[in-house]
This record gives C-alpha cells, structure tokens and sequence, in this order.
C-alpha cells in the first residue's frame, strides 16, 4: 500500500507544460526564420544560429558555475530569446557583437532577475537595446535583401552593399523637406507588397510581415497566447497614424505603412506576447497594448530614431506590474463598478 | 571648456544645498515627537525582528515596553533575561528571570519507528498535508516532514533530518517560537534549556490508545502510567493517553527514562554512562531499560 | 447556440468509461460501516447501542442541530461496534459498525417500483419528510436538502434549476439514474416545486448525454413549467453559481446564495431522493455510485447500500488493478484521494476513481512564467496565481480583497498550469485561514 498517492484535488493535470508553450512560439518563428534566410543569404543562417546557440551556452554556463542551479535549457526559452536577439539584429552584424547581445539578454536581462518568469523586461529586446545603444553604426546598416538587389545592381557587390530601411528613409526624406508622396515614390522606395513579402532593408525577423502572421495565426490556433496584445497594438497604431495621416498626408505616412514596416508586427506578435513580461488579465493586456502603440508611433514620428518598437515594449515592460495591479480580471458576482480598487 | 567644468560643478553644489535646506526646515516641520526611549530600548533589542516576542518586530517591542507599567508580560526570547535588564535599566523597571528556552521536537516517529502507509503528492507545506488528511503514517499526531518549521525559522537553527524529522540546532536556536506557530500538529514546544542544555521530554503526541499507538510507531507513548508512578517530583501527568512532563517541576532524573517501555521518552545531553560501574540508565540501549525496567519491578515487589 | 456559462472554464477530456452501463444492484456486504458526519453540520448523535438488532431504513443516529441529517441503517443485521475509523475526511471519525444478517426492511417502506404520481402532501409535510429520511445534496456538497428547501423569509424563489449536469470527468451515477428513473425524477421535481411555491423548473443537462436529453425534454413537454436546457460541455458548470449563470443568465452576488438571484439548485440524483422519501418513505440508505478508472476491467454504475466499503465496489467492477496509484472518493477534479480501499460509501459519494501511478503522480513545479493561463480558466475571475503566492506568504488581508473567499475549488488552475504549480492547494490552505480571520473579526 506504500504506493497509494495521497494529494489534494485536482488529481488530473492537462499534460501542458512550458517546454510545449515554449516549443510552440519557437515553431510559429519558423516561417519567418525561413524567409530571412532566403533574404539575406548564408549571413542570416549564421546570425541566427550564433545568437541561439550563444544564448543557450550562457543560460548553461551561468546556471551551472555562477546560480549552482539546475539547468533549465531544455524548456526552450533560451531559444526563444536567441531567435528574437538575431531577428533584431542586421544580418550583416559581426557574429562576435551578437554573442556580446545574447551575453546581455541572458545574462542581465533574465537570470540576473532569477531566470525564467521573474525577469521585469523582455531579454530578447534588452540584449537589442544594448546594442543598438552600444553599437549604433553597425546596428543600423541594413542589407538590402538579395532579391531585390539583383533587379538593379551587380550580384558580386552583395556582401558590401546597404540601405536604410524604409522607416529610415522617410525620416531622411521628412528631415530635409520632402513630402511622404514624393518619397514614396522614389525609385528606391519599396512598394507595399515588397513590404508584405519582406523584399525590404531591416533585420532579420522584422522584413517580413505575411510570416509573422502566419506565426500569429498559428499561436492563436494552439491557444499560446490570446488576441489581446497584438490586436490592441495594430489597432492603436493604425488608429494614430490614420488621424495623423488625415490631418497631414504630406508629413505622415499612411497607417499601412506604419504597420508593415520597422519592425512593428514583429514586435506586436513575438515579444510584446512574452508571457513573463506582459499583463496577465485581459484588461490589462489591452492597457498594455494601447500603450505600446502609442509610445511606438510617438518615438517613429517625433524621436530621433526612426523606429521605436522596441524602446515602447521595454517602457510597458516596467508598467506590467502597476498595470497588474489596477487592471483586474471581470470577477464573478461582482457589479462592474466593484471591479477595480 | 575648464569653465564648462566648473560651473557643472557649483550649480550641482548649489542645487544640492538648496535641496538640503528646504529637507531641513520640512523635517523640523512635520516633525514626530516620540519618547525618545523608544529608541534607546530598541537599540539594546536584539534587533532581529523575528516576533517572537508577540509584537511586529523590535520596533513594536520597543514601543509596548515604554508603555507597559511592568515588563513582567514582556519578553524577548532572542535576547534573554541579559538584553531584558537592559530594557529595564533605561526604563527604571523590574525584570523577571526567566530561563532560557529551547525549541523542542516532540515527536520521534522515524521512518525505521513508525512505517509509512502512503506517499503524500500533494504541495511541499505541513499546513496543507494537515488539512488534507492524517499524513503518511497511521499516527495522526505525529510529524508530517515537508518542513514549515524549517521555513518558518529565521536564524536557520532547524533543519530537516535524514530521519525525516527536524532537528534543532541547539546553539543557533533563540526560542522565538516562530516554529511552534508553525507546526500545524503543535509538536514544537519551547522548554527550558536546562542545565548544560540537559533536558528530558516525552517525544510523543499521540493521543491514540496504548494498542493503537503502538502499532502505528514504535517509540510511541502508551500512556501506560509507569513514568508517573516512578517521578518522585510529580513532574508527570497523562491525560488522553498521552504523558507530559513539567519542564519547571522535572529534576533531571532520568527514572522515567528507565522504565518506559517504549522508549518514548528522551534525555539529551546526558553524559553517557561509563560502562564499570553498575548498569546504569542509557536511552537508547534497549538492553539496559530492561534491566532497568526489571530492577523497578522487583523493587516494587 | 447552445448556453454556458460565460468566465473562465475548462475542457478536460471526459474519459465517461462507465457511460452506456446500466445500473447494477451491488450484492449487500457482510459488514456496513456507518459514518455519523456525512453531512455538511453538526454530527448526527448515536440512538443505538452495541448488540441492538436494526432493520433497513431504521434510525439510528439523529441529526444533531439545525444544520445535520438523520442517519438510516442501510442494512437490517447487529450493531457490532461504535467506533472511529478513518473516513475520506483521512482523520479518524466515529461510526457505526453493523454486522449485517439477511435483508429486513423496516415495514413503513413502501418496497414496490410503482410509479406514484399524486403527491398528496402539503408543503410542510413534503419537508419535514425529506428532514425525517435525511436527504442531502447528493452532488458531493452533501448540504441538508430541508433546509434547502426552506427558503428564508421574505426571498423570492423563481427558479427550480436541476443540476444534471455531471461536469465531472469519469462519473455517470447521475447520468445512469436519469436514463432509469426519469419518471420518478419528473415527479420529484413537482414535489420539490410544490414544497417550494417556484414558478418554473430547469433541467440542466450537459450535450455530452444527448440520449438524456431526449428523454426529459419528452417527459417534459407534458408539464408547462418544467423546461430543459441542454448545455454546452464546460467544465465547472455543475458548480451552482455557474449553472444558474448559464441556465438563467443571472450572476450570484459575491458572497451570497443562490436564492439572492431567486434561485434554488438540486442535484438530480437528490430530486430522486425526495421521490423515494415522501412517495415510498423510503429514507436516504442507498445510491448509486460509479466505480471507473482506465485500468479497471468492468467500470460502472452500482447501487450501494451506504456505508459499503469501497472495497466490495472495486471487487464487483473486477478488482484492485496492479498499479493502482490513487483511490479516489468523487471525480478527479473535486474528489478526495483515500489512503485504502476500508473508507465506506457515504450519502455523498458518487463515484470511486482509480488512477494508475502514472497518471497519479504529479509532475515537478516549475516557477510561475506568468502566463495568465489559470485567470483566463478561472470561472469565478479571480487570479489564482496571485491567490497562491499571497498565500504562500500568508498575507490575509491582501487575499481577502482579492476575493479568495469566492473560489470554488473547481480546480481549473492547477489543471492548466503549465509550470505544473500546486496553485489550489496553496489557495484552499490561504481561502481557509482567511475564513478563520473573518469569523475571528466577528
């Protein structure tokens, strides 16, 4: 009878676990893994296959000799933060600056906080943020994808050859005095469904945007994470671009534009969604996503950087707690004033 | 560019004296007024703020000794009678002396002595496994072994045995009583530490009867009389089956030790007795409580 | 559009092994342990002695306060000994010990299985004949049905809602029962109406049983105010508070009853209970119980006498399998695990689980990864995560205004918790001492 189990009620568990969720937001990156590898050629496979792998040898390493812990390598988060971290990345970046940012995503940004679901901000975007701080000429020339650049220039010159991204681009353009139309309509400019496919300058996770909603689609279908946050991102951005766009089509992009460029769906769907770092009932998640949107069109239109996806995640990152605090899940039996304290 | 330097340099002086004159006059302001007592008492408090003198840390302590007429119902078991005649001196009162204490795990139910009937799966916590059921074993009473003592103590002076019962660390142990409140089967008690931290208790909480406390545990109290008998000091009372030995009235012994048939009852820090004399007590040498328990029989004859 | 109820909720899969198996008569055991606390309330006090000669539906113990039940033999034989024994409860409880001897029946039972439709007594008679045959809940909350019935003065009762939902993985005692005595369950359902004075009754039934569903909405239609409202699957839908929510659309305030809304929940088997007691006055001594598990060789549905010990209803579904890891008392969600198969069937068991060791042993605890998974099933919109951690930490206060006192211990979050994190155990330890210091406060 040493057998019999004695434990308190539920006694049947739903087989869920985090490697399954973890797994699961690692498959819905493949799509767009896949399309930045026939972008940007052989230099995307080894930015991507760095930043992993160096992510998950410093989750080791660091678990093992500096924590004394068990390792926790298998869940599969450190991937996750590998493949954010090399998808924020140019392809062109130095392997040795991405190890430098995978160092700082694991290192700082989540174990220094006591690993997985403790970390206040985002690993994946805190290593990004470092370097884009730290090594600001190399995290901002972009290659230009293959594709395109064999429609107009020599194929030889691929390895030396950048842009600025579209994002950048108009910003130049808006600086020295140029209507969006007119820019837009420049030669070099991408067209919406180059942007679509991710036949446009930017880093590697970021191009394109029909992947990431196929990442989307598939996380919702599997119940990884819910519509809230990404919804209330898209919609907000396109919301203030689109009143910004109506006041003055000649100094604002149009909505579309916005959301298919810098990053921003990329954001919206893979790390503004990192459970451990976004709002946990559906209220809050909302708040959340509505601030994202917001910082992120303030910071594109009227910051010095040209994109601002990743700062406006790691500014609501430090509001999760408060928003945690005063947005409370619809409780039962209670009138809707009641709800709130 | 030296200028740059040195106005960066006056304008933060500046600034922060500023800031440090208008800190000034709104603390003078909104100032408290406190017995300033309060503060000489929890300087000579230990400082732990563990509660185990009832009040939210040192501070709440503080603030009940100034106002309390007498500290007779005060006590800080971290600090002793030593730091309470502190207290006293700065507040002019009388302190009572009380003997050091010491937490005390009375229950002796090992793996070896008390079989395990079931495994338990539910959540690491005492509390829970309580609420749940009667734990693993047939007894009742006795220790569940996830260890709420051990997380509940602040100094780190109990710890979990191989045995699968906790053990007290008897030179960290301050006797704050965090571990009693913890223990949702009261096994814990505090007792006083004893002369050369010598102490005799009854290991057992079983208030089963003597059958069917035997059967669950081996080292079980029976509640079988004889220490009773046998306590020239009327240190020892049994009720529900279950015997308790005044700390106060208990003189340290040791014939309850003898004659207790299941070994439920434990001396610690006795000098083990050398073997050339005659036989005397051991506690934990089954073969001398016989004799012992055979010597008593035939005395009473 | 079938109806639910609105927050939270969870599918586990239904695994209803013992769905299609009639209802077996148990053999009666040799020996019938008797419970005295099979209700919720004060324990029923002792009428017999050692040695006494007791007939089926004899009492012998008395319910001991307002709330409390009487207690029937359930077999006719001597009374061997009154004496503790480890019930679910896994603490020692006093019980009665008989020793059983043929099959008497006290003779003011009415043994026949005639359909008796008139009911042809008044309101006060109707309940003092549940009180007297000491029906509870059958459900598993096992609440003293009389007083159930007994709506406080000045309340509004509008609505009869019969819970024959079943949200329970495994069990189909209730489910069996309405295929073989909807009849009878009709006619309790008037009873429970008369006694009551409610305009209209609800069946609630889950569409995981269409065949019952079929059958009641026939027998139905012949009655005006007896409706039944087929529901979508969702697990927990048989708590009150979500059946009523889902049946009716109204919420339960916080911390009230159910008759704040005008409501009054039975259990099915309950209502056939209430049958037997004022048509045949037959008090509560026998129910039926499932006996499930995927390693068991012949789940089903028996009916027991009360007091049998598990044991003899594992023996007749085809005996303890090798690798039993948990013997469960009700359904894997809400039941209690037991530590042998000695535990006798009480009023409020409804099914016996095994699970193998595999499925009984719970997998290691990761940190929470914040993942919002147990607010999003949690039907009564609290946040379990944060109930769990607070409760850790024994902060009381902080768990009182998160509203801890409103969990229903369905259960939901630590099912879904992918970090495998005992979140209930920690919120019924926490729900339970802030219950403490509330009743303190007053």
């Amino acid at each position: 009878m040493n057998k019999i189990f004695v434990s308190p009620s539920p006694h049947i568990h739903s087989g869920d676990s985090i490697k399954k969720n973890m797994w699961g937001v690692v498959i819905a990156m493949v799509p767009a893994m896949i399309l930045s590898f026939v972008y940007f050629g052989i230099n995307a496979l080894f930015a991507t296959l760095t930043a992993v792998l160096s992510c998950i040898l410093f989750e080791y390493l660091i678990k093992k000799f500096l924590l004394k812990e068990e390792s926790s390598i298998t869940d599969g988060s450190a991937i996750i933060t590998g493949i954010l971290l090399a998808f924020n990345v140019p392809s062109s970046l130095p392997l040795w600056i991405i190890v430098i940012g995978a160092l700082v995503a694991i290192g700082i940004g989540k174990l220094s906080y006591g690993g997985l679901g403790n970390n206040v901000f985002n690993p994946a975007l805190v290593g990004r943020v470092f370097l884009l701080i730290s090594f600001p000429a190399q995290m901002t020339s972009w290659p230009i994808p293959t594709t395109r650049l064999s429609e107009k220039i020599n194929p030889d010159m691929i390895d030396s050859f950048t842009g600025a991204t579209p994002l950048a681009m108009l910003q130049e353009g808006i600086q020295s005095g140029q209507s969006v139309s007119s820019i837009m309509e420049q030669n070099n400019f991408p067209t919406y469904q180059d942007m679509l496919l991710g036949n446009i300058g930017g880093s590697l996770g970021e191009v394109a945007a029909i992947a990431i909603i196929a990442g989307l689609i598939f996380m919702l279908v599997r119940k990884i994470i819910t519509w809230h946050i990404p919804t209330a991102i898209i919609l907000t951005v396109a919301a203030f671009t689109g009143i910004l766009n109506l006041c003055s089509p000649d100094t604002y992009a149009d909505p579309l534009f916005h959301l298919l460029t810098g990053g921003l769906l990329l954001g919206a769907v893979f790390m503004a969604t990192d459970y451990v770092t976004s709002p946990m009932s559906k209220k809050g998640m909302l708040v959340y996503g509505v601030g994202i949107g917001l910082l992120t069109v303030i910071i594109r239109i009227w910051g010095s950087y040209p994109e601002g996806m990743s700062f406006a995640i790691l500014i609501m990152n430090a509001f999760t707690p408060l928003i945690n605090k005063y947005f409370k899940p619809k409780r039962f039996g209670i009138a809707k004033k009641g709800g709130k304290k | 560019m030296y200028f740059t330097f040195l106005l960066t340099i006056i304008s933060l002086c500046a600034i922060g004296i500023a800031a440090a004159i208008i800190l000034y006059f709104v603390a003078q302001k909104f100032k408290v007024d406190e017995d300033p007592r309060i503060d000489q008492v929890e300087e000579a408090l230990p400082g732990a703020n563990c509660g185990g003198c009832g009040f939210p840390g040192c501070r709440g302590m503080a603030e009940a000794c100034v106002k309390a007429e007498d500290l007779d119902s005060l006590f800080c078991p971290v600090g002793g009678t030593d730091t309470m005649k502190d207290v006293a001196s700065i507040l002019g009162k009388e302190v009572k002396e009380q003997a050091p204490k010491i937490a005390v795990v009375r229950c002796n139910g090992t793996c070896e002595n008390r079989p395990r009937k079931n495994t338990y799966d539910g959540a690491l916590s005492c509390a829970i496994q309580s609420n749940l059921y009667g734990g693993e074993t047939d007894c009742q009473f006795g220790c569940l072994g996830c260890g709420d003592c051990v997380s509940a103590c602040q100094f780190d002076a109990i710890h979990m045995g191989e045995n699968g019962l906790p053990i007290v660390d008897q030179d960290t142990c301050v006797a704050c009583g965090a571990c009693v409140s913890a223990c949702p089967k009261d096994i814990i008690e505090l007792r006083n530490k004893g002369p050369k931290d010598r102490r005799v208790y009854v290991a057992c909480k079983n208030e089963d009867k003597g059958g069917i406390a035997k059967k669950a545990c081996n080292t079980a109290c029976i509640g079988c009389m004889k220490c009773v008998k046998e306590c020239p000091f009327d240190a020892i009372t049994v009720k529900n089956n279950l015997s308790y030995i005044d700390p106060d009235k208990c003189k340290l012994c040791r014939k309850c030790v003898a004659v207790c048939p299941t070994g439920a009852i434990q001396a610690v820090n006795f000098p083990t007795p050398t073997p050339k004399p005659k036989p005397k007590v051991s506690v934990k040498k089954d073969i001398d409580k016989e004799k012992a328990i055979n010597k008593t029989e035939k005395k009473e004859e | 559009m079938l109806k639910t109820f609105k927050l939270g909720g969870i599918h586990p899969p239904e695994n209803k092994l013992s769905k299609d198996k009639p209802i077996e008569i148990l053999p009666i055991p040799e020996k019938v342990i008797i419970p005295l606390g099979q209700h919720i309330g004060a324990p029923a006090k002792i009428l017999v002695k050692k040695g006494d000669s007791v007939k089926v539906g004899q009492l012998i113990a008395e319910k001991g306060g307002f709330i409390s039940a009487n207690i029937h033999s359930s077999v006719s034989g001597t009374v061997e000994k009154i004496a503790d024994i480890k019930d679910a409860s896994g603490y020692p409880k006093p019980a009665i010990h008989i020793k059983v001897d043929g099959d008497e029946w006290d003779e003011s039972i009415i043994k026949d299985d005639n359909l008796i439709e008139t009911i042809s007594y008044e309101k006060e008679e109707i309940v003092k004949r549940v009180e007297a045959a000491g029906i509870v809940g059958l459900g598993g909350a096992t609440f003293p049905t009389n007083v159930k019935l007994m709506p406080p003065p000045g309340s509004n009762s509008e609505f009869l809602i019969i819970n024959a939902v079943e949200c329970e993985p495994y069990l189909t005692a209730d489910h069996s029962i309405m295929l073989k005595r909807a009849k009878e369950i009709i006619v309790g359902i008037n009873i429970i109406i008369k006694a009551t004075g409610v305009k209209k009754a609800i069946i609630g039934i889950e569409n995981n049983k269409p065949d019952a569903i079929k059958l009641f909405e026939n027998i139905a239609s012949t009655y005006s105010n007896i409706e039944v409202c087929p529901l979508k699957m969702k697990y927990p839908q048989g708590g009150e508070k979500q059946l009523i929510k889902a049946t009716t659309g109204r919420e339960v305030p916080s911390g009230a009853l159910p008759i704040a809304v005008g409501a009054i929940v039975q259990n099915v088997g309950t209502v056939l209970a209430i049958y037997e007691a004022v048509q045949k006055n037959k008090p509560l001594f026998e129910r039926v119980v499932t006996v499930t598990g995927k390693k068991i060789n012949k789940p089903g549905n028996y009916l027991c006498r009360i007091g049998t010990p598990i044991g003899n209803l594992i023996e007749a579904a085809g005996g303890l399998p090798e690798d039993t890891g948990k013997i469960i008392n009700g359904g894997p969600m809400m039941g209690k695990a037991l530590i042998n198969t000695d535990t006798p069937i009480t009023k409020g068991s409804s099914g016996v689980l095994l699970l193998d060791i595999k499925e009984s042993k719970r997998k290691e605890q990761n940190d929470c990864i914040r993942c919002a998974k147990c607010i999003n099933v949690c039907p009564m919109g609290l946040e379990p995560y944060l109930l769990m951690s607070l409760a850790e930490n024994n902060n009381l206060e902080r768990l009182e205004e998160e509203r801890i006192m409103d969990c229903i211990e369905c259960g939901s979050c630590s099912y879904t918790c992918p970090a495998n994190r005992a979140i209930l155990d920690y919120i019924r330890l926490g729900k339970g001492r802030t219950g403490q210091m509330i009743r303190n406060r007053k």
